[in-house]
């Protein structure tokens, strides 16, 4: 796999704040809630919260159980485990990733935050949002939209700093 | 030179039955602690079910009572969304003629996906394993005197969680070794997972022979046995055995191998105290010590369930690919 391009990260960062202060203007800070989705999601939300200046603390989820390809692939190479370190009922939930791409983590992510109770809301952020959709699913926030082949990957290095490369399969 | 083909592992060397400790490297060990440790969390949840095994038919099979074991089984299959069924074959299931195969073919015709089996008999759950379609995985839930695998991991995780360092420890098993498939299945997972130290702590009569080929020490004297330990795991006195005239009594058996305060105080001050359960009070541990502080022994229980989660997910996960 050869590295294509490097894209700026403060600049998608910068953009995402700004379009994330609109869409929370009219929530109740105490009632907002971050979830970072491992790892790279983790990394993303926790740059948002100390822009925000939002002292809510960031969830951290790890879908490994909630996958929709176990029979294909097993289980997944754990990371550490999912921990929210708030009261999911009644909060207007950030979901937090870094690559938008099929959907399918986000559907995963969503089905475990109701095994943790009934948010009022769930808002979708994410850094890039790549073409490659197979669920109906789309980013309330997104820092860009990227065409990419199917051979191509974007792929987020961090967390200090971090760094966002498209790669393409050789 | 032909290499014995270990049972338990696929071509990939990925686990598809967890039979025994037996010939599993540091690797697989490590793993399935790992995974045990994700999955406390979801039970510490609200919902505490995630659906990795959903739509998936888990079968134990129990060929001698069990109350914690099954039901520790029981739970983890159920956490993970999977279908439970509970066969309890006693002794009219084979009276009636049907021959263990033959059960095992009527249960596979139930498209089950795994067996938990606990059998009197050694080696019954790896004949079992060898009669399955590809599929299908087998979990050993204890056989006769030869393993208690799933026993052994939870045990290794309770240590994990309170000291992390295997190869900084020194472990004493004490009690009825002979007879027990906890103790066998313990000593290989310790010496896997690098614990330099092993001590097994019982009278001559319940110490199996050649036990020190394992590389470990045996002791017949529980102060020495487990001075400085930090880990001191008592095992149940099987009180059938005393029967064949191995002990003479159980108060007798208390007075020289019981834990008492006054004996633990040879091991290390933060020294932990585990049992596999059930346990007898008065017997092997005296009951201030088994409420103590120091003991987890319903610790053990509670993470019993998210290790064998993660082993079932692991075995399942393999076997489907």
């Amino acid at each position: 796999m050869t590295i294509h391009e490097t894209l700026d990260t403060t600049k998608l960062l910068n953009e995402v704040c700004e379009q994330l202060k609109g869409h929370i203007r009219h929530i109740d800070p105490n009632k907002l809630g971050f979830i970072g989705i491992h790892t790279g999601g983790v990394w993303v939300a926790n740059k948002i919260a100390e822009e925000l200046e939002l002292k809510a603390n960031v969830g951290e989820l790890n879908i490994a159980f909630y996958r929709d390809d176990f029979s294909k692939i097993g289980v997944h190479p754990t990371v550490k485990p999912s921990q929210l370190p708030f009261e999911v009922n009644g909060r207007h939930l950030i979901l937090v990733d870094d690559i938008l791409h099929t959907g399918r983590t986000v559907r995963a992510a969503m089905n475990e935050i109701f095994d943790y109770g009934r948010p009022l809301s769930i808002s979708l952020v994410v850094l890039i949002a790549r073409s490659g959709r197979e669920l109906p699913i789309h980013a309330d926030v997104c820092g860009a939209d990227i065409n990419l082949s199917k051979g191509e990957h974007v792929k987020l290095k961090g967390p200090e700093p971090l760094r966002l490369e498209i790669c393409r399969d050789s | 030179m032909m290499v014995k083909q270990n049972l338990q592992l696929d071509a990939a060397r990925r686990l598809k039955h967890f039979l025994s400790i037996e010939g599993l490297s540091k690797t697989i060990l490590t793993n399935i602690l790992d995974h045990a440790e994700t999955f406390t969390s979801v039970g510490e949840r609200t919902v505490k079910k995630v659906p990795l095994l959903r739509g998936k038919t888990v079968v134990n099979l129990f060929f001698e009572a069990s109350t914690r074991t099954r039901t520790t089984f029981e739970l983890a299959a159920k956490r993970l969304s999977a279908d439970v069924m509970n066969i309890n074959i006693d002794a009219s299931a084979t009276s009636k003629g049907e021959s263990l195969a033959d059960t095992l073919r009527t249960l596979e015709a139930m498209q089950a996906d795994m067996f938990i089996v606990r059998h009197q008999d050694s080696g019954a759950p790896e004949f079992i394993a060898r009669q399955v379609s590809s599929g299908v995985s087998v979990i050993n839930a204890g056989d006769g005197r030869h393993a208690h695998p799933t026993q052994a991991m939870l045990d290794m995780f309770t240590i994990r969680r309170h000291k992390p360092i295997f190869e900084n420890l020194t472990v004493a098993i004490v009690g009825d070794i002979k007879h027990s498939r906890v103790a066998r299945s313990e000593i290989h997972a310790l010496k896997i997972l690098g614990v330099p130290e092993i001590r097994v702590v019982a009278p001559k009569t319940l110490i199996p022979a050649e036990i020190e080929k394992l590389g470990i020490s045996v002791h017949h004297d529980i102060q020495q046995g487990i001075e400085d330990a930090d880990v001191v795991v008592m095992l149940r006195l099987q009180k059938e055995r005393m029967r064949s005239a191995l002990l003479p009594s159980g108060s007798e058996f208390f007075n020289t191998y019981g834990l008492t305060s006054k004996n633990l105080k040879a091991a290390k001050p933060d020294a932990i105290v585990m049992h596999p359960g059930p346990i007898n009070r008065g017997i092997e541990i005296d009951s201030a010590i088994a409420d103590s502080k120091q003991s987890l022994i319903l610790e053990q229980v509670a993470n019993g369930i998210a290790v064998r989660m993660a082993i079932m997910s692991l075995v399942v996960g393999n076997a489907s690919l």
